[in-house]
Order: C-alpha cells, then structure tokens, then sequence
C-alpha cells in the first residue's frame, strides 16, 4: 500500500495525541517578546527557537520590513532569473559579501534552499562529496540530488576524513568536503583547525554551513570559521537569515567568481520566487545591528554559559562545551516526552527531538539561547529541570550515556 | 584481485555480531529483511568493511543492496 511506509508515524502521532500532548507543531498564539510567547495556551519562555540574537523582534528589523512591504508590496511573485530580482536583493547581497570580504553572493528563499541547493549542484555525476555524518536533512537531500558519489566521514572527525581524502588518490582535490561550523542539534562545533589542515595536505573544496554559527562566533560574527582563524580555507560559506539574523532565508557567499555562474545552474534558486521585500529589508537591518552591536554576541555567550553550567550542575547530560544549542541527551522515549511536557507546565517551551533528527537514536532536549533571554528567565529555565530531577522524571535510565 | 567467495566470507564474518537471529547466512540473506539491521547497524557494518579493504563506500550504492551477495560484488568493484 502506498501509504504503509507512514503508519509507524502515525501511531507516534496517535500515541502523543493519547497523552495530550503537542511537542511537534505546537501553536504560538502569541509573541509577547523575542523570547516570551503564549504557546498552546500558555505563557512561556520561547528557549527552542535559534532566534540566537533576538533580532526577530527588534524595533528596527520590524521597521525595516514595515517600510519595504509600503514601498516594494508583499512579494515579488516571480523567481530571481524573471522578475524577482528587486535592488533590494542586490543589495543584500552586496552586503553580505562585504560581510564576508569576498565578491560573490547568492540569497536565496530560505536557508534549505541555499545549502540544499549548492550541495546539489556544486558536484555533479563522476565527482566526490565527502560529508560529515551529522550534516543536516537539507545537506543530505541536496547531495542525494548531486548525482556525485556521497561519501561520509565520522562526525568531527579529521582523521577519518582525511583517511577518506587518501583513498580518493588523485581525484581528492576535486573532491567536495561538506562541514558544518555549529551543528544544530548537539550544539557542538567543527575542528576546523584541523580539518582546514587536512583539506590543506590533500586537496578539495571546502563547503562550510555556518547557518547556527553566523553571528554566533567569530570576532566580527561570521561564524566558526573566522573564529578558528582559517576562513581562507574555505571555498563557500553557506547560512540561513533564519536564525541569527531573525527573518527567513540563505545565503552561499566565495571568493571563487565562479559563483556567478553557479547561481544560473541552481533549481532551487531559479524554480522558486524570491524573498518578500519585507524579509530582505529586514535582514539587511539585523546584519547592520550584527555589525554595529558585537556585545550581542558577548550576551548570547553569558546566557549559553550560564544555561549549560546550570544543567550541568544539576547532573544533566549535556554536551561537552557550552553552546548557543544545549541539548540534554535521553535513551528513553516516554520519559523525554514526559519532560517535553513538564517543561511546557513549567512555562518553558523547548524542542523535543526524536530520531532521525537527532544524531543517534537517543532523545533530545533541545534549548537554545538567545542574547535577548534574562538571566532571570536562564534561571527559571534551569529551575524548570530542577523540578524534573526533583520529581524523579530524570531516572539513571532515562539519561544517555 | 580477491575472489567473490573471499568477500562473501568476510561479510560472513563480521557480520556475526549482528547475527542475533543466529541465521546461517548464505548470499541471498537480506542484511535488513532477514537480519534485521538498523540504519545505525547498516552504517556500521559498512564502516568494518571499508576498514578491511581500505575502501570508501559510497553512500549512492546502499539503495541497490538487499543481500550479503549483493553487497560482495559491490565491495568487489569498488576494490578493483
């Protein structure tokens, strides 16, 4: 039958439904601040929605967006390759090449679209991607479409990929070599030191997604690799305006002037329309606050530390460093559900993650902090898990290990 | 060159941990159907292969392998 292959999907859906509760697809009926919302009926404190600056909110992000919609219309109807092309699109583009000090830019309607769309059309049948195995859904579905040969390394793991990069002989300097610079759901970022200086001894392109480390790290925000010092390394930079920059969108930014070739050959650039003005002018605001206002960053840290150090403390298991992303890592399903749910009675909302979004098949808690947070409401987030460890939700065998 | 019976005994091999079924494997033992390996334990089994032969396999031919015969003569090309 066509659709059996989604009935064990549909008994998860009719399980949760049992116990009353929304963990995917929960409605927002209200937003009260970047960082506050009425979710499913309640009040709570917004701590799983990459909006990692609070940029989603911002008075002058708004305006901006305000002002674009008055003068340009609500959208442009038509793909960049017809009439979607507006000044504002340029623009940004412009600026986010400069952002990057490079010359070449592509924006694109959202950030699937950017990397899905790069990584399928960079490589082509008879070349190699080598990809960490922990790339993102949009990663993988854009290789998929490649037509290359796909191979995967060890997730953030240099020597397994350069044992791969040997393999290849002489074809490993065309190879395509796919990282991430924070990963979304664990949190944890590339050594890109290292891979950097495999990539140097063998060869290859480096592609890097920078889509939950722009303005996240890096002196002047532009993610992992700026902030690891080997930027030169990289051949495309691709990241979303999804996240850090509190709007909708992506971007693949290179030094390579091949890139403007590129953008002709791309389908999820060219068979889709462009960005609403709005969204475009509005990002175009939040990348000048990125610019203008580096203490945001030094606020989004203080928050991760002080979320990290504070489930840590309690016992949780999180992951090694402290990150914009802390995951709290769980084997057993029904309890991570019953902690998803304890949280949002709490008035905390969080995202539940199940596999196969998560990258082994442990549960996740997924908290992600924004500059925009009080330590006030880092602190209420961190109560809320203490209650669970209290009332015995947190078992031995509910943690992973 | 090694001979498709040598691969078909590694895969014997270290496929025995997985094995919990305790099937006697043959080539038309089907790594999913008849075993039972999850993904995880696919990728796995996949990573003790490359190992062996110094090999990358690449990702594109996993949809054309059901059975242990068809993934030795996969292996096999890919180590010509």
């Amino acid at each position: 039958m066509l659709f059996d292959k989604f009935q064990t999907m549909a008994d998860f859906q009719a399980e949760l439904a049992e116990r009353h509760v929304k963990p995917f697809g929960a409605v927002t009926e209200k937003i009260l601040s970047a960082t506050e919302g009425v979710v499913e009926g309640r009040k709570v404190i917004l701590a799983g929605t990459n909006n990692y600056l609070g940029l989603s909110y911002d008075p002058r992000c708004i305006k901006a967006a305000q002002d674009a919609a008055a003068q340009w219309g609500t959208g442009t109807t038509g793909s960049r390759l017809a009439n979607g092309s507006f000044s504002e699109h340029q623009a940004l583009e412009s600026e986010i090449a400069q952002f990057y000090g490079v010359d070449h830019a592509i924006v694109f309607s959202t950030g699937y679209a950017a990397t899905m769309g790069m990584c399928s059309t960079l490589a082509g049948p008879g070349d190699t991607i080598l990809l960490d195995a922990d790339s993102h859904a949009s990663i993988y579905a854009g290789v998929k479409l490649s037509g290359a040969d796909i191979i995967r390394f060890k997730h953030n793991n240099p020597e397994d990929l350069a044992k791969r990069l040997r393999r290849l002989g002489d074809g490993a300097g065309q190879a395509l070599i796919i990282a991430e610079g924070i990963y979304s759901m664990m949190g944890d970022v590339a050594p890109l030191q290292e891979i950097a200086a495999v990539k140097r001894e063998y060869g290859g392109y480096l592609f890097l997604d920078e889509a939950h480390s722009m303005g996240a790290l890096g002196e002047t925000g532009r993610g992992a690799a700026q902030a690891a010092g080997v930027e030169a390394d990289v051949d495309f930079f691709a990241g979303t305006f999804s996240k850090s920059l509190g709007a909708i969108g992506g971007f693949c930014v290179s030094r390579h002037p091949e890139l403007e070739a590129i953008r002709f050959c791309i389908n999820a650039y060219i068979f889709t329309a462009s960005s609403a003005p709005s969204i475009i002018a509005s990002t175009r605001a939040a990348l000048r606050i990125i610019r203008e206002e580096p203490q945001l960053r030094q606020r989004l840290w203080d928050n991760a530390h002080r979320l990290y150090d504070g489930l840590k403390g309690l016992g949780l298991p999180v992951g090694p460093t402290a990150s914009p992303v802390v995951a709290v890592e769980m084997e057993d399903r029904p309890a991570t559900i019953a902690c998803w749910q304890a949280l949002m009675e709490a008035g905390v909302y969080v995202n539940l993650v199940v596999p196969p979004a998560s990258p082994s098949t442990n549960f996740l808690l997924r908290n992600s902090v924004s500059a925009a947070h009080s330590s006030a409401q880092i602190d209420t987030i961190i109560d809320a898990y203490g209650s669970l460890v209290a009332g015995g939700l947190f078992t031995p065998t509910s943690k992973a290990h | 060159m090694t001979d498709y019976q040598e691969y078909l005994d590694f895969l014997y091999s270290a496929l025995a941990f997985q094995n919990k079924k305790q099937l006697v494997l043959s080539e038309d033992t089907a790594l999913v159907a008849d075993i039972g390996l999850s993904s995880l334990e696919v990728m796995e089994f996949i990573e003790k292969i490359e190992d062996h032969f110094d090999i990358s396999i690449p990702l594109n031919i996993l949809p054309d392998v059901n059975t242990i015969g068809d993934l030795a003569k996969k292996v096999r090309e890919l180590n010509l």
